[in-house]
């Protein structure tokens, strides 16, 4: 009986102490920034695993994924969170963009009618997240309405937010073009794809998220 | 082609609600107008905006371009009260996705590039 009771209690306070813990750290950004590039990153580093498929083709990710209990270590601190891949926040969805991939114009139409639900399930988990990772382009200006849109809306929610500036790699990437843009924010410049700046991206994470 | 743009005044929307203001927004860029408004939206209003935006989307709308440029709101009261009721500061363009092609904002200047003369930008390229 003593046993049971000593189990329920822990049960109990871990349950509590678990879900403060496992915040839900979310991936923000518009399409073709490098979020599900990012996510897989960190997956594969801390568990071994991918989240989801990135390709060239905007609007790949149509859908939330959510990977649970994610934990990293740096020293003898412990992270944990669960980490949401949303897809990209675009103002515009045009069905025949998608025809330049060498796409049939029935499977485009289908592409943008569900990346269309994607942006809107996308804004509407905006109200569950304890902190976002907004993945920009590097190589593209940072000045886009979209990007402005999903910061000022975060920063209005008082979400705690770091700017990854994404595809440091690319010979174009402007780190401080990105920088100057967002002067009240963190900017970490990182290379999802090729594990670039993925020491500093794990430090800041554990400030943003602590 | 014939481009039309609206010019909508700060008092002509303050005193709506924030779907009527974005129900107008949309109303006029359906009729294809480039709609330059006094003041902008607010951070939720903005998101609204886009929510509503998707879901209007079909084969002939293809969504919108926006672009806000405004003077930073540096004391807390007017950050306040930009937040709540979005200022009548700065201009916000808007206009369809099939006209505007693109927006530029770098940052205190707007560079509005529509479908025509990015095709002839395009093929001066090749």
């Amino acid at each position: 009986m003593f046993e049971n009771l000593t189990k329920a209690i822990v049960n109990f306070f871990s349950t509590i102490f678990s879900s403060r813990k496992n915040v839900k750290l979310g991936i923000y950004g518009p399409p073709n920034g490098g979020k599900t590039t990012l996510a897989n990153r960190i997956c594969k580093d801390w568990t071994g695993t991918t989240m989801g498929s990135a390709s060239p083709i905007p609007h790949e990710t149509r859908e939330v994924k959510i990977k649970e209990k994610i934990e990293i270590k740096k020293g003898n601190k412990r992270l944990s969170f669960n980490l949401v891949d949303t897809p990209g926040i675009a103002t515009k969805i045009d069905y025949e963009d998608f025809l330049k991939y060498k796409m049939g114009e029935k499977e485009a139409k289908s592409r943008a009618k569900e990346a269309t639900r994607g942006v809107i399930e996308s804004i509407k988990w905006m109200d569950n997240m304890d902190c976002v990772l907004v993945v920009l382009d590097a190589v593209q200006n940072p000045y886009s309405q979209v990007n402005l849109t999903i910061i000022g809306n975060l920063a209005a929610r008082n979400v705690p937010l770091l700017i990854c500036a994404n595809k440091m790699d690319l010979k174009k990437a402007n780190l401080k073009k990105v920088e100057s843009a967002f002067p009240q924010y963190k900017v970490i410049g990182i290379s999802a794809e090729k594990g670039i700046g993925m020491e500093e991206f794990y430090s800041s994470l554990f400030k943003l998220v602590k | 082609m014939q481009l039309t743009i609206q010019f909508i005044p700060y008092n002509q929307i303050a005193y709506l609600d924030s779907d009527e203001k974005i129900r107008k927004l949309l109303r006029e860029v359906k009729l294809n107008k480039i709609i330059l408004m006094q003041g902008r939206l607010n951070p939720s209003e903005e998101t609204n905006l886009i929510q509503q935006t998707m879901e209007m989307i079909d084969e002939n709308f293809k969504g919108v371009e926006i672009c806000t440029v405004y003077p930073e709101a540096k004391d807390p009261l007017n950050r306040l009260r930009t937040f709540l009721l979005g200022s009548r500061d700065g201009v916000t363009v808007i206009g369809p996705a099939t006209i505007i092609k693109e927006i530029k904002r770098n940052p205190n200047k707007i560079e509005l590039l529509t479908s025509e003369a990015k095709t002839k930008k395009s093929k001066k390229r090749k």
